[in-house]
């Protein structure tokens, strides 16, 4: 998400040369720390602020203004020789713990399951991690299993999954295309099965979906309104494309 | 006046002399004061024999046993491949090639040598990895093998030109003795140029071991990066060099996570320092044993 901020940040700064946008990795965590010391204009946060955190601010006499700037979908993908076309969240946390082995567990071929997750460098690896292995309880100490293979890009994984038909993994959106096939997920037996596309994620009826957002002291102000509506234009909205998430507009 | 510029050139000359020396100085006082901040709250033996790496999770373990054992599983492929070729095709460049070819075989050779450990990578995913995966019918193809393979690659140059030097540098009248005396080439090739070459290729060796293990780029695309203590070479496995690259981008400044990369940092130039060392040891010997004796 810092890459989207980053890209966002160098083509706003093209275009208004006179602006400077300084931008900070961290974590959500860190956003809205700073936010709270007053050290941020805008912090931007792959959750909502939690209770706490507003209660904390309002003390300080900060109001976190929430805006929606993009939403993000994480898309499992097979080999499309893989007859399996979709899995519940405890299924796939079971995939990825290393607790399924073979593809037969879940009715599909007798093969052994390669399953292959982003790096811990993505922001991506967190949020699968914290939504799917651990199935979004905080205090989980569920784990990726040590055997899980570690890609270092999208593109890694999307090279593997078409020549591998054992293999499974996440890839954003964006890199979904007709060498791979996507599975529908459901957040449990009970819930339906959903597709990953722009509308469902959009619509956040796909489970594995979240939004990412800004937070503002109050409405923004002069010092970085242009920024924001930047964000807002087309151009803002073809770089959250670009950089494998989904546009709100 | 000239006796003053003589003495600023001098000066300047002399800074350039120690500028290298000054640089690792400073990156190894760098190295040691990020990473060491590590082992204020880990314990140094932990942090070597642990075998789980876990480091974003709560609580975070760094145990880097697999990574250590994963880099010393493709080097020691690498080395394994790239030596016995490395020396044959050093011979036959020195000894046996005809003038026109062995100038061909050696620019080719630095050719390899020029080619991006990315675009190496890039090539093995796309075909050394499918390849490995239905040769021996394996769930994956990105395994310590495929890292070596590539890695043998990417030694080579380094290997052949050191071993080719070192051939060429052993004195003409061993050579000359040995026929003399009804050896065949063959027999002279094995039983007297290769033994008197034999310190640079041992430091031809050290040198492609230390190439092998400070690489990076190739082996995080090819090897699979899952941190398991691994037993077989077509398994998966994590090297230091790859752990570093691929978490360095998301690891929060100032965080034990922060400082464990800087620790194994420490452990690479640890290994790399030994291992230029002995180099250097054995490129020395040989030139002395060729001094005395001329």
């Amino acid at each position: 998400m810092v890459n989207l901020a980053q890209a966002w940040t160098e083509e706003f700064m093209l275009e208004y040369p006179e602006k400077a946008v300084a931008v900070t990795g961290g974590g959500s965590g860190a956003g809205i720390a700073s936010l709270l010391s007053g050290t941020t204009d805008i912090a931007m946060c792959s959750r909502n602020m939690e209770k706490k955190e507003i209660a904390m601010a309002n003390e300080r006499g900060i109001y976190p203004k929430e805006i929606h700037v993009a939403s993000d979908g994480i898309t499992l993908v097979v080999n499309p020789t893989n007859p399996i076309s979709k899995l519940t969240i405890p299924e796939l946390s079971r995939i990825f713990r290393g607790e399924a082995k073979n593809w037969n567990e879940f009715g599909g071929q007798d093969l052994k399951i390669v399953a292959l997750s982003r790096d811990r460098n993505s922001g991506t690896h967190v949020f699968f991690l914290e939504k799917v292995v651990k199935m979004g309880k905080k205090k989980n100490k569920d784990e990726f299993a040590a055997n899980v293979l570690m890609m270092p890009s999208s593109q890694a994984i999307v090279e593997e999954i078409i020549s591998n038909p054992a293999a499974i993994g996440y890839i954003g959106l964006g890199y979904l295309n007709n060498k791979q096939k996507a599975l529908a997920v459901a957040s449990d037996e009970r819930s339906s099965y959903v597709f990953p596309t722009v509308e469902s994620v959009k619509k956040k009826i796909y489970p594995i979906s979240r939004s990412l957002l800004f937070y503002t002291n109050g409405e923004p102000t002069e010092k970085f309104k242009p920024f924001v509506d930047f964000v807002f234009s087309k151009k803002g909205q073809e770089i959250v494309l670009k950089m494998d998430f989904v546009p709100i507009k | 006046m000239k006796k003053l510029s003589e003495f600023i050139i001098e000066k300047l000359i002399f800074l350039s002399g120690i500028a290298s020396i000054l640089f690792v100085l400073l990156i190894l006082v760098f190295l040691l004061k990020e990473g060491l901040s590590l082992f204020r709250t880990v314990n140094p033996i932990d942090f070597i024999t642990g075998t789980n790496w876990y480091p974003i999770s709560d609580p975070p373990q760094f145990g880097i046993l697999p990574l250590i054992i994963g880099s010393l599983f493709v080097t020691f492929g690498a080395i394994v491949i790239a030596v016995p070729l490395g020396i044959a095709s050093a011979v036959y460049v020195a000894e046996v090639a005809p003038p026109w070819l062995r100038d061909f075989l050696k620019s080719g050779i630095e050719l390899l040598a020029a080619i991006p450990s990315i675009v190496l990578g890039f090539i093995g995913i796309i075909t050394l990895a499918p390849f490995l995966k239905s040769t021996f019918n394996l769930s994956s193809g990105l395994t310590a093998m495929a890292g070596s393979i590539m890695l043998a690659f990417m030694s080579m140059p380094t290997i052949v030109s050191i071993i080719e030097d070192s051939i060429a540098s052993v004195p003409k009248s061993y050579k000359e003795g040995s026929l003399a005396l009804g050896a065949t080439r063959w027999q002279t090739i094995y039983r007297v140029t290769l033994p008197a070459a034999s310190s640079g290729i041992l430091a031809a060796v050290m040198l492609g071991i230390g190439r092998v293990v400070g690489e990076t780029m190739a082996v995080l695309m090819i090897t699979g990066n899952a941190a398991v203590m691994p037993t077989s070479m077509l398994q998966p496995v994590r090297t230091l060099t790859a752990t570093i690259a691929a978490e360095m981008g998301e690891a929060v400044s100032g965080s034990p996570h922060y400082y464990s990369l800087f620790a194994i940092g420490i452990i690479l130039f640890i290994i790399s320092f030994a291992i230029n060392l002995s180099a250097d040891m054995f490129l020395h010997r040989s030139k002395k044993k060729f001094k005395v004796k001329r």
